[in-house]
C-alpha cells in the first residue's frame, strides 16, 4: 500500500498511509481511536475506494479485482457484521456455503469453543462470543490473506489466547494476517511487524525490538519512580554523572510526580537515587526498574492527551 | 501453505444458500411473520366476513372481490414492509458489508435477496390463497398466469423502493417510514378498497401509485376484467424510477 489517502467530509482520514504485510507474517496497525486504522483496512477490503494512492492485495486492486480477491482473503470486521436473527453455527456454516472447500465447520467451533452457544441467537451472545464466532467466518474459506479489525475488543483471556494460538496457526500456514489493534500486549505478543499510525499517517514501523530500542540507550532498562513534583532533575542526572561518570544519563519529569531516568543503569544507580532523594528530603513512593514497553513507544510517539 | 488453494463455491450455489438463508431469517422473525401472514390473512378473514368496511364490491362475491387485495397488500409486506427493515438493520450491523467481502459479493447478495423474497412470497400465496378457497373464492383461472406476471413486476417496484429506503435511511427510521408506508397504502394507497372507491383527489391519485396499480390489476387479473395497461405503465415507470434511485443512492456503510 502506497500513499493511501481517504478523506471525509474535507477532513484527511487516512493521509499518504505506507505499508506492507506479507506472507506467514503478522502485521499489526496499531493507533489510538481515530486513527484511521479501520479506514486503512476497508480499503484493502475493497469497502471503500481510496481518494488516492495505491492499494494491492495479493498484487490486485480490492475494488477492480474484488471478485478474484474476495475467495482469497477473509475479513473480521470490527462492529462484527454477524446478522443478529440466527443461530451462531447457522451463521458460520451459511458463511462456509460461499467457498468451495472451506474449512471443517466442527474442527474450527471446537477450535474457538463456539460448540457451547452453537445454537443460541447471534443477537443473545456476549462481545466475546460474538467476536470468536467473527473471526470464524473471516477464516473458515482457507484465505491467504487475513484482515482482522480489533479482533479481540470485548474478549475474556481464555477467549483472547484462543484467538491469538489461531492467528499463529494462520502464520505457520503461510497466512498473511493483518491486524488493528490499540492493545500493546496483542502487537507485542502477536505481530512480527508493527506500524504504529496517527492522524492517518504511519509513524512508526518495524519489529517490537526495533520498536523498543531507542537510540542509545538500546533497549537498556529504565529507572521510573515517583516522588513530589518539581525535583531538580538536572542537578539528578549530574549527580548520578558524577558517581557514574560512563555519560548519557537523562533525567526526566515526564508527568508531575512522575520521573525516568535513562542511562547505564547499573545496582549502583539506585543507591546513587536514593541518596539523593534523601539528600533532598523526599520520600519515593513508587520505584520500577524495566525496559521501555511499547505502551511507552506508543504513548511518546502518539501523546498522552486524551481524544 | 498447507491448505489447497482458495476457490469460490459455484456462484449458483452461493446465491441458493443467501436465498435459503434470507427466507428462513423472515419465516423464523416473528415479526416478520406477523406483517407478512397473519396480518394478511387475518384482513382477508375480517374483510370477508364482516361488512365492517363498506365495499362496492360491483356485484361480484365479497371473497372474490377481496382476495385480489390481500394478495397484492401481501406481496407489498414481503418486497417492501419486510425487506426493508431487514436490510436496514443488515446494514447498521455490519452485515451488508461482511456479506459484501466473502465471495457472494453485492451481486450475490441481491440476487439472494430477491430470490429470498419471491420464496416467502410463494408461501404467502399459499396460504392466503388456500384460506381464501376456504371462504369460496372462485378465481379466473385464465388470470393466474397474468396475476403472476403483475406480482412479480410490483416485487421489482416494491423490492426497489425497500432497497432505496433501507440504502439511505438509518435503521430505526425506516422501521417507522415502513410501518407507516404500509398502514397508509392499506388505508387509502388503493390496494384493498379500489381507487375509485376512495375519497376525494385520491380517487384521482391512487391509480398512479404502485399499490393502486398492483390492486387494480390483480382485481383485473383474477376477476376476469383483464389488467388494465395503465397498472402495468404505471408499475414499470416505479420500477425504474426506484431502481434507479435505489442504485445511485444505496449506502452499504
Amino acid at each position: 500500500m502506497r500513499g493511501l489517502r481517504k478523506t471525509y467530509g474535507g477532513r484527511d482520514v487516512v493521509d499518504g498511509l505506507d505499508l506492507q504485510a506479507t506472507a506467514g507474517a503478522v502485521t499489526a496497525v496499531l493507533g489510538p481511536n481515530g486513527a484511521g486504522k479501520t479506514t486503512t483496512v476497508e480499503c484493502c477490503e475493497g469497502l471503500r475506494s481510496p481518494d488516492g494512492g495505491t492499494v494491492r492485495v495479493l498484487g490486485l486492486d480490492p475494488v477492480a479485482d474484488a471478485a478474484a480477491l474476495r475467495p482469497r482473503v477473509g475479513v473480521m470486521l470490527q462492529d462484527g457484521g454477524l446478522p443478529t436473527g440466527v443461530r451462531a453455527m447457522e451463521m458460520l456454516r451459511h458463511v462456509s456455503r460461499m467457498y468451495a472447500a472451506p474449512r471443517d465447520v466442527d474442527e474450527l467451533a471446537e477450535r474457538l469453543g463456539l460448540h457451547a452457544f452453537a445454537r443460541t441467537a447471534v443477537r443473545r451472545l456476549s462481545g466475546g462470543q460474538r467476536q470468536r464466532l467473527a473471526l470464524a467466518a473471516a477464516v473458515v474459506g482457507r484465505p491467504e490473506v487475513v484482515f482482522l479489525d480489533e479482533p479481540s475488543a470485548g474478549m475474556d483471556p481464555q477467549s483472547r489466547h484462543a484467538v491469538w494460538d489461531l492467528v499463529r496457526e494462520l502464520r505457520a500456514d503461510g497466512v498473511a494476517v493483518v491486524l488493528t489493534t490499540h492493545l500493546m500486549d496483542e502487537a507485542e505478543d502477536l505481530a512480527d511487524v508493527v506500524h504504529v499510525v496517527d492522524h492517518g499517517r504511519v509513524i512508526a514501523s518495524g519489529d517490537v525490538p526495533h520498536l523498543l530500542s531507542d537510540g542509545a540507550s538500546g533497549s537498556a532498562p529504565r529507572v521510573r519512580f515517583a516522588a513530589r513534583p518539581g525535583l531538580p532533575v538536572g542537578a539528578l542526572a549530574a549527580h548520578l554523572a558524577r558517581d557514574l561518570p560512563d555519560a548519557g544519563w537523562s533525567a526526566v519529569e515526564a508527568e508531575p510526580g512522575e520521573y525516568v531516568l535513562a542511562g547505564p543503569v547499573a545496582p549502583a544507580t539506585l543507591e546513587a537515587l536514593t541518596g539523593w532523594l534523601a539528600a533532598q528530603d523526599t520520600l519515593v513512593t513508587r520505584l520500577t526498574v524495566g525496559r521501555r514497553t511499547l505502551e511507552d513507544v506508543f504513548l511518546d510517539l502518539t501523546g498522552r492527551h486524551l481524544r | 501453505m498447507t491448505s489447497p488453494f482458495p476457490a469460490p463455491a459455484p456462484a449458483r450455489r452461493r446465491i441458493a444458500a443467501q436465498a435459503s438463508f434470507e427466507t428462513r431469517a423472515i419465516l423464523r422473525n416473528g415479526e416478520q411473520l406477523l406483517v407478512t401472514i397473519v396480518v394478511p390473512v387475518l384482513l382477508l378473514v375480517g374483510l370477508v366476513r364482516t361488512s365492517v368496511v363498506d365495499l362496492d364490491t360491483g356485484g361480484v362475491d365479497r371473497v372474490d372481490f377481496v382476495t385480489p387485495g390481500i394478495l397484492a397488500l401481501a406481496c407489498v409486506t414481503t418486497s417492501f414492509t419486510s425487506q426493508s427493515i431487514a436490510t436496514a438493520f443488515d446494514r447498521r450491523n455490519g452485515v451488508l458489508r461482511l456479506l459484501a467481502t466473502t465471495p457472494l459479493g453485492r451481486g450475490g447478495l441481491l440476487a439472494g435477496k430477491i430470490l429470498g423474497v419471491l420464496a416467502v412470497q410463494v408461501v404467502q400465496v399459499a396460504v392466503i390463497g388456500a384460506v381464501a378457497l376456504g371462504l369460496g373464492w372462485q378465481p379466473v383461472l385464465a388470470g393466474v398466469l397474468p396475476a403472476l406476471g403483475l406480482g412479480l413486476l410490483g416485487t421489482a417496484a416494491f423490492t426497489a423502493l425497500a432497497l432505496l429506503l433501507a440504502g439511505t435511511l438509518r435503521a430505526e427510521g425506516v422501521l417507522a417510514v415502513a410501518n407507516l408506508v404500509l398502514v397508509l397504502l392499506v388505508v387509502g394507497g388503493g390496494l384493498i378498497v379500489p381507487p375509485a372507491e376512495l375519497p376525494g383527489p385520491l380517487a384521482h391519485v391512487a391509480a398512479f401509485l404502485p399499490s393502486g396499480a398492483l390492486g387494480e390489476g390483480l382485481r383485473g387479473a383474477l376477476l376476469g376484467t383483464g389488467v388494465p395497461a395503465l397498472s402495468v405503465v404505471v408499475l414499470l415507470g416505479w420500477t425504474a424510477a426506484f431502481g434507479a434511485g435505489a442504485s445511485k443512492l444505496f449506502r452499504w456503510h
